[in-house]
Order: C-alpha cells, then structure tokens, then sequence
C-alpha cells in the first residue's frame, strides 16, 4: 500500500470529507453508498463503518495500475459513466489509479513515463487491473502498446503486483474475441499468465480475481476494491476465481421473474400477452438458468429501478458466463443448471370462488359430526367405567 | 426409568384400521391431483388466503396438539415430576406423528418439491425471515422427537447396542426437544403480526407469539389427558385418572394466565369496546374464553377432576379452545380485504382427512406392536 498521501489529495484536501463537500454528495448519500456496497460484498451491516473508514484513510487507498489489452474500453466506461450519484467516481478518484490508458491526461512518452513511474513508486504494493484479453496467435502480435506486446507487459508488471484483477470477460475468460474462429487465440488474463509462466516476484502465484460481464458490474470492482481495503485480503473465490459474493449465485435464483418459471408462465414472442405481463423470459432464449452474476440482486446500468436486461424484458444474454455469452446464440434456450421444474403445469389462472359449497360443507359436517359422535361414545363409557370404578373405591375405602 | 413399558399387543387390522385405511386412499387420490394438476385442482385458496386448512389445521393447530411430547418433557424433566414418565412416550408418540404430518403438509401446500429443500441450503437462507426460524426449527424438532421416540422403536427390535448408546446421548436431545417448540410455537404466533391489519383486531396483538406458547402448552396437556382417556377406554384399558388428574391441575393455571394476558391486553390497548360491536368475531371471543373458563372451572376442582368423564370434557375443550383461537387468527377472523372467501374445498378437506387417519393408524400401529404405553398404569 501507499503509506504516503499523493500529491493532489493534498490539493483538494486528504480527507473524504473535505472532498465530499467540494463535490456536492451529502453524507447521507455516502453512507447510504457504503451500506448498498457493504451488502454487496456479503458483509453484514455492521461493517459499514469499517468499510467507510478504510475509505476515509488515505493511507489505506491502494495503488492501481489498469491495463488495456484487446477490448472496448466498455468496462472503464461503465466505471465512469454508469454513474448517478458522484460517490463511485470519487471513490474511483480515491484510489490512486496511476496509470491508466484511457484516463490518463498524458500521451505517448509521458504516458510511459507514467507507468514506469508508478513501478517504480509502488514496488510489490500495487493492484493490477486488466482489461481486456491477451492475444495467443502470432505472439501477440495483434495487439501493441508502445511496441509491447500484452505478454511482453504482463512479464514486465505482473510480477511486482500484489493481484491481479482482471475486469470484464474478455479479461476473465477471452471475451468476445474468443468467439469462433478466434483469430487472434484470444484468452484471459489467468490463462495468459499460466501459458506465459508468469509468477510474482517472490515465486508464488499471483492471484488473479476475475470479473466477467460484458461490460463487468463497476459495483463488483468497486466491492472487490473496498473488501480489500477493508479486510486487507481477497475475497472468496469460486473455482473460476470470481468473488462469490457477486457470482455464487446463478442470475436464475434470484431473478424477480422466478416465480414465473416455476409457475410456467413464460413469454413465448417479444411482445406477446406473456411478453407484455413480464412474464419468465426462458423460453425467448434467457441464459439466466447458466450464468454465475449479481445482476438481478444489484440491477444492471444504473438508470433507476428494475433496470437490468431481464428487468426490461430482454432475456439475458449470459455475458458473464464462459461458453454461454458469444458462443451460444441469442435466442437459444439454456441449460437448466438448477433442477428443471415439472412440466405438469397447472393452469396459468384457476378461477375457483373460494367460497362453500354444498359438498364442501357436506364434507366438513360430516367430520364434525363424526367427531362429535366418537367423543360421545368415549364420554358413555367413561360414564360407565366412572360408575364401575366409585363402586369399586367405596368398597376399597 | 425403571417403569416398564410393553406392547398393548391384540389385533391391528380391525374394522377401525381399515375404514381409516379408505379415508387416507381418499386422500392419497387428491394429493395425487394436487401434485399433478396443481394446487387449485384441489383447494380453495388464492391469493387472497395462501393459508388454508392446510396450514391453520394441519400445521398450527396440529403442531399445537403435538405439543403432548413438550408439555409432559418440561413438567417430567425441568421440573423434574418422575411420577408422570410412565406417560412420556405416549406423549412423544402423539407428537412424533403431528409434527411429521405437519411438515408433510407443508410440503403439499408448498408444492415446489424440486425446490422446497432450498429452505436448508446454508447460503440461501433468508435470516430476516420468520417463516425461515419456523421451518428449521420444525425440521429440526421432527428429527428430535423420533429421535427422541426412538427408545421405544429400539426396544421393539430388540437392537440393544443401539439402544445403549442412545440412553448415553437421549438428555442430548430431550433438552433441544424442550427448547425448538418453546421457539417455534411463539413463531408461529409471530406470522400473524407480520399479516398486521388482515388479522381481525381482537386477535392482532404483539403478545401473539405468547399468546400461542401459553395455549400450545395447555393444548399439550390437554391432548396427553384426552388421549389417555380415550386410548384407554377403545383399547380396554385400565384408566390412569390419578395421574391425568394431576396433569389437569396444572392446565387451570395455564389458562387463567392465558386470559388475564388476552383480556388485559385487550383492555391495554382499548379495544375492548370491540367485543360489543355486531358481527361474529364478539361471538367467536366469546366461545374461546367460555371453552377455557369451562375447563378451568372443573379443572380448579379437586373433586370433579378426578372423574374420568368430567376430565375428559374439560380437556377436550381445552383443545378446541386452543383449536378455535388459531383457527380465529388464521382464517375466520382473518380478513384480507372485499372479494376473498375462502372455505375449505373437498380435497382439502379429505387430504387434511386422510392424514389424521395415518396419525391414528400410526399411533395404533406403535402402541400394539411397540412398547409405548405403561405396563401397569
């Protein structure tokens, strides 16, 4: 970590509270942030306030270098642009992002000198952001930053990182450019890093989150981020080295169009009855049964309520899902990987008036009459066994 | 333990077996419907009442019935009266089975068998849910009470290693037997507040939850003391009055608490200007404090007490007292707003029929061929 304050946070003050005055977001709306991003890391409430004091730290803040490789730049995108509220751009401001392509002021050999710099600075201490995959085919040769090859950079950075995270799928998994034929032999940052033996520097393996999603939920890396600087360690991985706080879960479980899957009331054409009563989206094509992602339990895009694709009335597409997101079609059904409901549906409505009828009522008479009889029986030979019985204590008294 | 238990033994499959026997086929062919053409094929609920017969009978009342095994453990093991062990596992017996039926019917009424299990799964579990404490907590207490009524099961085999070993862990068991209903039976109570405005006034309270446990208890003794009386005098047997009367002390006590909380509770929060508004809830009030005043008049009474005619009414209307109060809160005073009715439809009826034919199926089954009643009551 950087122990020392960098330069401009003293311009604007080193404190988070000073920066939130300058720029407008209340206190409210940061703590109401720092609670939505503590939930969405799988912490308890109760840590929000070590979550906001570990922002508060300057010294806390980690060093991060991002890198592009072959992508849209549609993840930085999303990171700067989804925003409503200012407080993710801040906190992105907060933590010292020194080199980065796209946000960088700099071009060509000042923007290098920058990277070189920020090695130098933060030996072993900072976090390395990829976005985008490595090309395999030809060396790498399909993609150049100042003359380097990915790999040729990834050998020169990687080693000194503390971890790796890579964002978006083209980073995790390859990404649209992995899709057949996959001309340039793209593949994610962990299989570059695994094929390219790259190690950290100390010898051991770097550890590499992934982030899939086309373009990857900035709220996952802003989570991951802030576990970080929270907990001072990674977050829970599953074995595809996704957090499991944001994809344990298939979008399937928590969608809010679940209970219609398991009615079987599902929307057989866009715009048809089913369709307009937003109902389940499976049968148009949904990938939600096969894709690992927060989205329906922290939305998607950031324009208000209920926005995210399956929100809308779009089946998902399963970007963040290797082998379902570019290499499935659109419109073609998904694997159930939960367990497939029956298809013994029951209608989409039963009418029933709800009220008694004659041979409901006959029925419920009949029990209670049934009842009634049984218990006047017992109570008859109870009587006789009482008179049975006085009669036997009174000669026994 | 030194009394010993023995098999009643004689003839299972009497006429009684068998008409119980129809009764559950009849209900085995509408939970087949229920499963095959969905839930409205056999029941009258709808959104308006998602909780029916099923759930109000078979869950709530039927658990609060099953409350026999609970009552007698706290009386024989936290306040330590070893007289009434004899009685144990008759208790457990009635218990084992409307507890085990009660989670079967939530299963019915559930219906997403291909996802009903999730409900145990660690990492989807709703902590803020009440539903979520009184489906574990009933889960659980299943699993305790046949572990608990495994002795008598045991014993029946002849597996005597087997049942060494659970003599060594049984306390174990018999003190989670206590605390798991002490909590789910306030919980099921705690559901009602969350229906806030649609439960009648007269019934919606914050004291629901002990409002329930109180008349769960009583329910437990009250069923122990019918059931004796009851088992005892279809199956010929020697009638325990003695101790049963003894057991019917405590139940006046139980309910005079019950009364002074409700209709101070009532008085508290002003609403006791309701009970002289028209309509049936007064009426239904009215017929739940004089079942449980009836019974604790004669149960207050150390003569007529003791007369087995005199505690069997007194108990059976301790039950139907319990009964009609969760019936009240649940369904008949239970109003979700203009245009929902609800009466139970046929199906329900007989699924909820035939499952108290197995209970007594079971329960005959157990006490001819297990040792479950007392040698020499």
């Amino acid at each position: 970590m950087n122990t020392e304050p960098l330069a401009f946070e003293h311009a604007i003050g080193p404190f988070l509270a000073d920066q939130l005055e300058i720029r407008g977001i209340s206190r409210r709306n940061f703590v109401k942030f720092a609670l939505g991003i503590t939930a969405a890391m799988g912490l308890p409430f109760g840590m929000t306030r070590q979550v906001m004091a570990a922002l508060d730290r300057p010294a806390a803040r980690p060093s991060v270098i991002w890198l592009h490789f072959q992508e849209c730049t549609g993840c930085t995108e999303s990171l700067l642009r989804a925003t409503h509220p200012t407080v993710e751009t801040l906190i992105l401001d907060l933590i010292s992002l020194d080199y980065s392509e796209t946000l960088l002021a700099a071009a060509g050999h000042q923007a290098e000198a920058a990277l070189h710099d920020a090695l130098a600075q933060h030996p072993g201490q900072f976090i390395l952001v990829v976005e985008g995959s490595v090309p395999t085919a030809d060396h790498g040769n399909f993609c150049k930053i100042a003359g380097q090859t990915p790999q040729d950079m990834l050998h020169a950075i990687a080693p000194q990182a503390v971890a790796a995270v890579a964002i978006g799928s083209c980073a995790s998994w390859g990404g649209v450019q992995s899709a057949a034929p996959n001309p340039t032999g793209a593949v994610g940052l962990a299989e570059a890093l695994g094929l390219e033996g790259i190690l950290k520097s100390d010898g051991s393996a770097l550890p590499v989150i992934n982030l899939p999603g086309c373009p990857a939920s900035p709220y996952n890396l802003l989570a991951t981020l802030l576990y970080y600087l929270t907990l001072h360690r990674l977050p829970e991985l599953d074995t595809k080295g996704r957090p499991k706080f944001a994809y344990g879960r298939l979008i399937h479980d928590n969608c809010e169009r679940r209970p219609h899957f398991d009615a079987g009331r599902f929307a057989e054409q866009f715009g048809d009855a089913g369709h307009r009563q937003g109902w389940c989206l499976y049968k148009l094509g949904c990938k939600g049964p096969e894709t690992y992602a927060n989205c329906p339990a922290i939305q998607f895009g950031d324009v208000g309520a209920n926005t995210w694709p399956v929100g809308i009335g779009h089946p998902c597409f399963g970007c963040a899902e290797q082998g379902v997101g570019f290499h499935k079609a659109l419109h073609e059904q998904a694997k159930v990987l939960s367990v497939t409901p029956t298809s013994l549906f029951p209608g989409v409505f039963t009418e029933h008036p709800g009220g008694v009828t004659v041979a409901s009522a006959a029925v419920a008479g009949a029990i209670g009459g049934g009842a009634l009889v049984y218990a006047l029986g017992a109570s008859q030979k109870l009587k006789q066994t009482e008179a049975a019985s006085t009669s036997t204590t009174d000669e026994e008294a | 333990m030194t009394e010993v238990y023995r098999p009643v033994g004689g003839k299972l499959l009497t006429r009684h077996f068998y008409f119980m026997g129809v009764l559950a086929l009849i209900a085995g062919y509408f939970l087949v419907r229920r499963f095959v053409f969905g839930i409205g094929a056999v029941s009258n609920l709808s959104d308006g009442f998602p909780w029916g017969l099923w759930i109000t009978y078979d869950v709530v009342v039927g658990t609060a019935l099953a409350c026999g095994g609970y009552a007698m453990a706290i009386l024989v093991y936290v306040f330590h009266r070893g007289q009434f062990h004899p009685m144990i596992r008759a208790a457990l017996l009635t218990s084992v089975f409307g507890y085990t039926l009660a989670g079967v019917s939530i299963v019915v009424d559930v219906g997403r068998y291909w996802q009903i299990y999730n409900v145990f799964r660690p990492g989807y579990l709703n902590l803020n849910s009440v539903m979520i404490e009184v489906a574990l907590c009933v889960t659980s207490y299943v699993i305790v009470l046949w572990i608990e009524f495994s002795p008598a099961i045991l014993e029946a085999m002849k597996a005597n290693r087997l049942l060494r070993l659970m003599r060594h862990i049984l306390f174990f068991f018999i003190g989670v037997g206590i605390l798991l209903p002490t909590m789910h039976q306030s919980s099921l109570g705690s559901l009602l507040i969350i229906a806030g405005y649609k439960v009648h006034p007269l019934w919606q309270s914050n004291l629901i939850p002990l409002l329930f446990l109180i008349t769960a208890v009583a329910m437990g003794y009250g069923m122990v003391v019918f059931e004796s009386l009851y088992a005892s005098v279809q199956l010929g047997r020697r009638l325990e009055t003695t101790m049963l009367a003894r057991v019917g002390a405590i139940i006046p006590w139980l309910l005079i608490a019950w009364l002074v909380l409700r209709i101070g509770d009532l008085a508290f929060a002003g609403k006791l200007g309701l009970l002289l508004q028209p309509g049936v809830e007064p009426l239904l009030f009215a017929a739940e404090v004089a079942l449980f005043v009836y019974a604790s008049v004669i149960l207050l009474d150390p003569h007529r007490r003791v007369r087995p005619n005199a505690l069997f009414w007194s108990a059976l209307a301790v039950v139907l007292g319990g009964a009609l109060y969760r019936f009240d809160a649940f369904l008949i005073a239970y109003n979700p707003g203009p245009g929902w009715h609800y009466f139970p439809a046929v199906g329900e009826l007989m699924i909820t029929l035939g499952f108290f034919a197995i209970g007594i199926m079971a329960y005959l089954f157990f006490v001819k061929k297990t040792p479950v009643l007392s040698a020499n009551p």
